[in-house]
């Protein structure tokens, strides 16, 4: 067995864990802390993963600092539900509010790689609407990209993500077919879609990143059910084997088990580099450029913990927007009892998905959803019947007996941005002595009418299949947006659109922060092409001399 | 109670291709985690095991799986939910001020320490905790209602649907590193998974 990844970095001596291969190395270009490199990046997930990998094959010299261990799946990897829980961020946050956040599995990961390492897998690009939702469609606030750009942005993710999925999708404007072919459907699947046609809505495989083909080093995906708590068999395209892979070849430094803690700035109102925790002890490293990518409440949090003389509310917050603006997914879910075996346990958890209401205007409240099949494994099952319906004894017990016979439904739902739930510092400290997160959330009127719709279609589409019993989970949510969102306008945004902050010409951040809206889907495929694009952006604007 | 899935045994696929070598080594230090407390005081003990015993009741034909070692071993190693409602106190402070304030409950209305009622009485006093009729000074403002939705429940809960015995009961495959599944639609089981009793599929 290797060593405890926990225990001590791994990314050190001039090497990095080679992911494909036990035991293995690979090269790994390594820079001193006084080396004043092109780029500091701050986190290795969705948005810091390809960011790094794009900026190192344009030439830059980077490092990528992830608070998290870097682990190797074929050797660290259980097939267990609780073990993995190692994949998530589980240090203290403080949640509050009218409807307190549930942090941890569903939108945070600590480890190189970030949440993707745990994510579904779920790869869908957003409605073409939804980045002039404020000016099309009535609410929210636009984005400062087109469309047309992201499609071509999104299509080099897929590609780049070895995305499996159908030759056509039912929704939205043309796209190329997926890189691999769509996974076979579990039953949990089926019915789904049996469901939608009993209800006259299109389905679809839902494009997964996952491979059903053997890619690179990645094995066709075995169908074991336990994505959500990490692959250990890197059929997954998380950035662990994909973008992070490609940023070490092409001579980016990965720090694993680096805790960001401080970005300083200097006097001349410029970022100069990162105070990071690693091996016990506080460490500087220089940098020319700042990338924040640490997700919607890591991200908030650092720009907040630095603030300074020059910037007392905190880095890149002249609009006071920092950490405000937070939007997490509507997640709830309707689940029954069928006749027939489902056994979801097999395969992704959502094979099918029908965004039906997101591309259907006729209701009478803002934002759209979707819905997919769905797979709890057993804790994760117990949690939803003891919130759910209150279970608890022997009447726990008879209705957990029925797990092979559960279907369910589970939404990704859009809710609109309010300044009110937001990110912010608490007094409690964390095991580095850094002040925690705070994290403060209602739902609003409008977030309640679109679940309360969901709930209904979705229990329409269960019924429609034959399962009794059927009963809702009203409380759940999951991904999470907003907090550093991008603009035009320096005084309603913090970044530009290229994820360069108003404030500080070299500092930026490039994760689901910059989100102005969070739309009705998965948001990491949306990341990712963001990151890409944002690579790309960098690299012209250093030919111009605007860097 | 009869077995839905008779002669099923997940652990009897341990040396299998669904189990690798990291998830034989989880699973074989769960199963021998030891049984005596390092976090919860003798007091503490007793009633954490009453309160397990009624939130989880157990079959007597077999060994149970022993719940309030897990939330020991929870609490003793730190192992962090991610988040913590701001009403409540870190998850240590919580059990320990929880379960005092819970036997001060049972003296009160019973005149013995929790672990000595009867199961009804047990139970109508966790009731009254998950509809929070609790309240005193021995709950230092902590909300018993939020206490037992976010503490009791998914500590012993979890704990024990994370279990092998657990997922015999209900029929879950269990680990699938590095065979997963092959035969994936409605009614159709791969040869590796539990036979349920009494189903036509």
């Amino acid at each position: 067995m290797p060593a405890d990844p926990f225990a001590a970095p791994r990314a050190t001596g001039g090497r990095a864990p080679d992911v494909f291969r036990r035991g293995g190395w690979v090269p790994m270009r390594q820079y001193r802390d006084d080396d004043t490199v092109d780029f500091a990046v701050v986190g290795t997930g969705a948005g810091g993963g390809p960011l790094i990998a794009g900026l190192a094959e344009a030439g830059f010299s980077v490092i990528g600092f992830d608070a998290g261990p870097y682990f190797r799946p074929l050797e660290d990897f259980a097939s267990d539900e609780r073990e993995q829980e190692k994949l998530y961020w589980n240090d203290e946050r403080v949640v509050d509010g009218a409807n307190p956040l549930t942090m941890g599995g569903k939108n945070s990961g600590k480890a190189v790689g970030g949440s993707t390492v745990h994510f579904a897998m779920v790869s869908l690009r957003f409605r073409p609407e939804w980045f002039r939702s404020r000016t099309i469609l009535g609410y929210g606030a636009d984005w400062p990209l087109d469309w047309r750009e992201m499609w071509h942005y999104y299509g080099r993710a897929e590609k780049a993500l070895s995305i499996a999925g159908p030759v056509t999708y039912p929704w939205g404007p043309k796209r190329p077919r997926y890189p691999y072919r769509a996974h076979e459907l579990n039953g949990a699947a089926q019915l789904l879609a049996r469901g939608a046609e009993a209800m006259g809505m299109k389905w679809t495989a839902t494009p997964l990143a996952t491979v059903s083909a053997p890619h690179g080093q990645s094995p066709p995906c075995v169908y074991r059910g336990f994505c959500r708590f990490g692959c250990s068999t890197n059929a997954k395209q998380s950035q662990l084997v994909t973008f992070i892979p490609r940023a070490l070849r092409a001579g980016a430094e990965i720090r694993d088990l680096a805790m960001v803690g401080r970005i300083e700035v200097g006097p001349t109102g410029l970022a100069t580099g990162v105070h990071f925790h690693r091996e016990g002890r506080w460490r500087f490293q220089r940098a020319r450029h700042v990338v924040v990518a640490g997700y919607a409440v890591e991200t908030p949090r650092l720009l907040l913990a630095s603030a300074n003389g020059q910037f007392p509310d905190g880095l890149a917050n002249s609009s006071g927007l920092v950490g405000k603006n937070l939007m997490t997914q509507s997640n709830q879910a309707v689940f029954g009892t069928m006749e027939q075996e489902v056994r979801w346990y097999k395969g992704p958890p959502s094979l099918s998905i029908t965004e039906h209401w997101n591309y259907e205007d006729r209701k009478d409240f803002a934002g759209g959803y979707c819905w997919m099949a769905q797979g709890p494994l057993p804790v994760e099952w117990a949690t939803i019947q003891t919130t759910s319906r209150g279970l608890r004894g022997q009447a726990l017990r008879d209705e957990m007996e029925k797990y092979n016979h559960q279907v369910g439904l589970k939404m990704v739902g859009e809710m609109l941005p309010d300044e009110r739930n937001r990110v912010t510092l608490a007094d409690d400290k964390d095991q580095y002595g850094l002040r925690v997160a705070r994290v403060t959330y209602s739902w609003g009127d409008n977030d309640k009418a679109l679940i309360n719709h969901a709930l209904d279609q979705m229990q329409t589409s269960l019924e429609a299949v034959g399962a009794k019993e059927i009963f809702r989970q009203e409380n759940d949510t999951n991904h999470l947006a907003g907090t550093a969102r991008m603009g035009d306008d320096p005084r309603t945004s913090v970044v530009n659109a290229d994820c360069r902050s108003w404030d500080i010409p070299n500092l930026w951040v490039c994760d689901g922060s910059i989100f102005p809206t969070t739309g009705g889907v998965n948001p990491s495929l949306t990341i990712t092409s963001i990151a890409m694009r944002t690579a790309d952006r960098i690299r012209m604007l250093a030919k111009r001399g605007e860097l | 109670m009869a077995d839905r899935y008779p002669g099923y045994d997940v652990q009897s696929k341990r040396w299998s291709q669904s189990w690798n070598e990291p998830t034989r080594q989880v699973i074989d230090r769960r199963l021998a985690i030891p049984r005596e407390p390092r976090f919860f005081s003798p007091d503490e003990w007793r009633t954490l095991q009453a309160v397990c015993d009624r939130i989880m009741p157990q079959p007597t034909d077999r060994p149970p799986v022993p719940l309030p070692a897990f939330v020991d071993q929870k609490m003793a190693d730190g192992l962090l939910d991610g988040y913590r409602y701001a009403a409540l106190p870190p998850q240590g402070d919580a059990w320990r001020r929880g379960l005092a304030a819970l036997d001060v409950a049972a003296r009160q209305a019973h005149c013995d320490p929790f672990h000595d009622l009867t199961p009804d009485r047990q139970d109508d006093l966790l009731r009254q905790m998950q509809t929070g009729e609790l309240a005193g000074p021995e709950w230092g403002g902590m909300p018993c209602k939020l206490f037992f939705e976010h503490r009791v429940i998914p500590d012993i809960t979890h704990a024990y649907y994370a279990h092998p015995v657990a997922w015999n009961e209900i029929g879950f495959g269990g680990p699938a590193s590095p065979r997963g599944y092959v035969r994936m639609g409605l009614d159709r089981r791969d040869p590796w998974e539990a036979v349920e009793a009494n189903h036509a599929g």
